[in-house]
């Protein structure tokens, strides 16, 4: 018979959490000591680089000074007019700021599940009504503003708005075209979603600055920036069928049987059985859409457009300061990373409610 | 009374009808693009077809595996362009796989330093638009790297500096063709060792390591044709001049650049990709092995390996293909990827459609073959239920 083993030891409190996660074994050991070396060597350099030995005035000699031994934040506080607001003219640029605040307050408002109403898609056309307003002018004293002129965060957001609400009904028609019964609708959508699903993005921009005026009556005024929200709504709405797609897969066959048991056509049937809760099991991944729209915003850069990326590089076109290149991509990847952590955040938060929000609803079911 | 195949009281009927007013509004929207098309086209005095392809193109392109002059066609442009694009994809899927795995594991890691390292690697560079990322490494590899005049030394005659990575390579002579055909030579033999032994395990119980055996072979065929075909052993070697690194191959810095940017960011899907595969093989399955008497190497290698791929080959697939098709980013820094010489093309004739049609059945077709590709993958892998 073998020996009985030894004790567990115990492995509460701080010394038992070290033991377990930093010294498991002699390779944990090993990995933790150097890791940790590492760390020691590069974190006070980067505190330093960063924070104590940067320079935050917009103090050309000072930052030449500093001989890129650490950060000179200086070009930020120089131009982040022009990073953020692009090349929409200096004194009006209030209203780019006012505009862009009352977006993203709207979007918060939108994030708490409680103000899920009806009226809530309403405010959003009142808000992206007021928010073209308040960029383009032309009235009650504002003065025109060219899209043309428009750029930075305020067109980063306006890209992201327009792409991901007009692309919402659009998305849904899709998905009920790929599970329609009429073979021609089911082709159509199914080819439509998966031609634009296998091309890059770039592709489609390349399609809304170079095809459009050329398949486009030459009377139509139609603006550069007007081409890209169509092609970039034209490109999300075919992920966002696949979204919603898979919440219409996600109900039971149940609800279409008992929808036709009380005599609801098709419409009606979508409208006001099907669609409601589909939509609701898919919002966590209609933030990850969002999520990636606002990313691939970005790309409009390519097209000569001045977004927050575009801006950013307009303003190291400026050679005095072109040097500090790598704060000017901290401060705008900053931008996206605070961005978009928060959006995954909430996404998974939301995904964890309406977890227990549809788990709650199929117990009461049942 | 028979109803009419197109009556709105059945239900038939209406689908008939319905689908009928929708071939018609897209047969009007089509005719009519193509009316205003060919206006726009004859106003804009910009010729159609595809007959451009046969016409000499006249740019140049800096780099590629495919021999390109300016006095070469738009379709060999085109055709250089492609092979710059799986160039950068081939190399890309590669390392962003290694270090993708790396990190998924790492996330795995026992070790809270590891754990946390490689999380902060997944959230910082999942949640910074890939443009900005690309844009930043080609700025800093060309303004923070050194001159051509006094590069980085690496390795001994491996150079890095603002003109790109300079590194050896061997002269071509006869004997690496010989080396070159001998490659699938030795896959084949290794292929039939493997088989032998298996063989052998099915009729006796025994199984024969063959490991090394395999190795041997594999390296035995190739580098018997380097011999026989006179065992070259020249190298053309970089040397740094006072002006810049001449001589070897070398990568220029926008590949370097783009290479660098899909990676980093490809690699972070990537490891939450084999992260949430190994999770996915219930921790019973490592019991059931030890169980069986297995060693912790053959239960990685014939119980919980085979479980993990089947979830995550799938999402690695379409990873791949997002990296090919992220690649056409190349445009933003003056990489010549396909969409980077359509570009350059429709600037110089305006035949924007015709551009684009050529990129866009370009890019579905590599999503079609890999689409059949994972088909079969499916199939092979598939659990067989009762």
């Amino acid at each position: 018979m073998s020996e009985p083993l030894p004790t567990p030891v115990r492995k509460g409190g701080v010394a038992g959490w070290l033991r377990r996660n930093l010294f498991g074994n002699p390779a944990s050991a090993v990995a933790t000591v150097l890791l940790g070396a590492a760390l020691a060597w590069a974190v006070p350099r980067a505190l330093h680089w960063t924070l104590t030995g940067a320079v935050f005035r917009a103090d050309e000699a000072a930052c030449r000074a500093l001989g890129h031994h650490a950060a000179c934040w200086g070009f930020v506080a120089e131009k982040h007019r022009l990073i953020l607001f692009g090349r929409y003219p200096y004194e009006e640029q209030w209203r780019p700021l006012v505009a862009t605040a009352l977006v993203l307050a709207m979007l918060v408002a939108t994030a708490f599940p409680r103000l899920w109403r009806r009226w809530i898609l309403s405010a959003w056309a009142v808000v992206l009504a007021v928010f073209l307003f308040l960029m383009g002018g032309g009235a009650l004293g504002l003065s025109r503003v060219d899209p043309g002129e428009w750029g930075g965060l305020p067109l980063t957001v306006l890209l992201t708005a327009v792409a991901m609400t007009a692309s919402i009904p659009l998305g849904v028609l899709l998905a009920l075209g790929r599970r329609s019964t009429l073979p021609l609708a089911r082709t159509l959508a199914s080819t439509y979603v998966e031609l634009v699903r296998g091309v890059p993005l770039i592709t489609v921009l390349f399609v809304a600055s170079f095809v459009f005026p050329l398949i486009l009556p030459q009377g139509l005024p139609l603006s550069g920036l007007a081409r890209i929200c169509i092609a970039m709504t034209l490109f999300e709405a075919a992920y966002l069928a696949e979204v919603v797609r898979g919440g219409l897969q996600a109900l039971p066959r149940g609800q279409y049987e008992a929808a036709a048991s009380l005599g609801l056509g098709y419409w009606q049937t979508q409208r006001r059985v099907i669609l409601p809760q589909a939509l609701v099991l898919v919002i966590p991944s209609f933030v990850n859409s969002l999520l990636s729209t606002f990313m691939d915003t970005s790309l409009v850069t390519v097209v000569s457009m001045y977004d927050l990326t575009g801006s950013l590089r307009l303003a190291l076109g400026d050679p005095r300061w072109r040097g500090f290149f790598l704060e000017g991509y901290l401060f705008v990847a900053g931008i996206y990373f605070v961005s978009c952590l928060a959006l995954s955040r909430y996404s998974q938060w939301l995904e964890r409610r309406l977890g227990g929000w549809a788990r709650r609803t199929r117990e009461a079911r049942a | 009374m028979q109803a009419s195949p197109l009556s709105f009281r059945t239900r038939s009927g209406r689908a008939r009808l319905y689908q009928l007013a929708l071939a018609a509004a897209l047969i009007a929207l089509a005719i009519g693009a193509a009316i205003t098309t060919r206006h726009n086209l004859e106003a804009r005095q910009i010729r159609s077809g595809f007959g451009f392809l046969a016409e000499p193109a006249g740019f140049d392109i800096g780099e590629g595996p495919v021999p390109y002059t300016p006095q070469d066609s738009y379709l060999w442009a085109f055709l250089a362009g492609l092979g710059n694009t799986l160039r950068v994809a081939a190399a890309g899927v590669v390392l962003s796989t290694l270090l993708g795995t790396v990190i998924g594991l790492g996330r795995l890691s026992r070790n809270a330093l590891a754990r946390w390292l490689c999380t902060a690697y997944v959230e910082v560079l999942r949640n910074v638009p890939l443009l900005v990322q690309l844009l930043a490494w080609y700025i800093s590899v060309t303004e923070l790297l050194p001159d051509a005049a006094n590069p980085i030394r690496l390795l001994p005659h491996v150079y890095l500096s603002k003109s790109g990575l300079a590194y050896p390579t061997p002269v071509w002579a006869r004997g690496w063709a010989f080396a070159l055909a001998g490659l699938p030579l030795g896959l084949a033999a290794t292929w039939a060792l493997f088989r032998w032994a298996r063989a052998r395990r099915e009729r006796t119980g025994h199984t024969p390591q063959v490991r090394w055996a395999a190795l041997v072979v594999f390296l035995a065929i190739p580098a018997l044709g380097w011999a026989i075909g006179g065992a070259p052993r020249a190298l053309d070697v970089p040397e740094v001049t006072p002006f810049n690194v001449a001589g070897g191959g070398g990568v220029t810095p926008e590949f370097l650049a783009l290479l660098l940017g899909l990676v980093g960011f490809t690699a972070a899907y990537v490891a939450e990709i084999v992260r949430s595969g190994v999770l996915a093989v219930p921790h019973g399955q490592t019991e059931a092995a030890a169980a069986l008497g297995l060693t912790r190497r053959q239960a990685l290698r014939l119980v919980l390996l085979p479980q993990a791929l089947r979830v995550i080959v799938p999402p690695l697939t379409s990873q791949y293909l997002n990296l090919t098709k992220n690649s056409s980013l190349a445009v933003a820094i003056g990489y010549p990827d396909l969409v980077s010489i359509a570009n350059t093309a429709i600037n110089q004739n305006g035949q924007a459609l015709e551009c684009i049609v050529i990129i866009m059945g370009v890019y579905l077709f590599v999503n079609l073959v890999t689409a059949l590709g994972m088909g079969v993958y499916n199939r092979r892998v598939a659990l067989v239920e009762r």
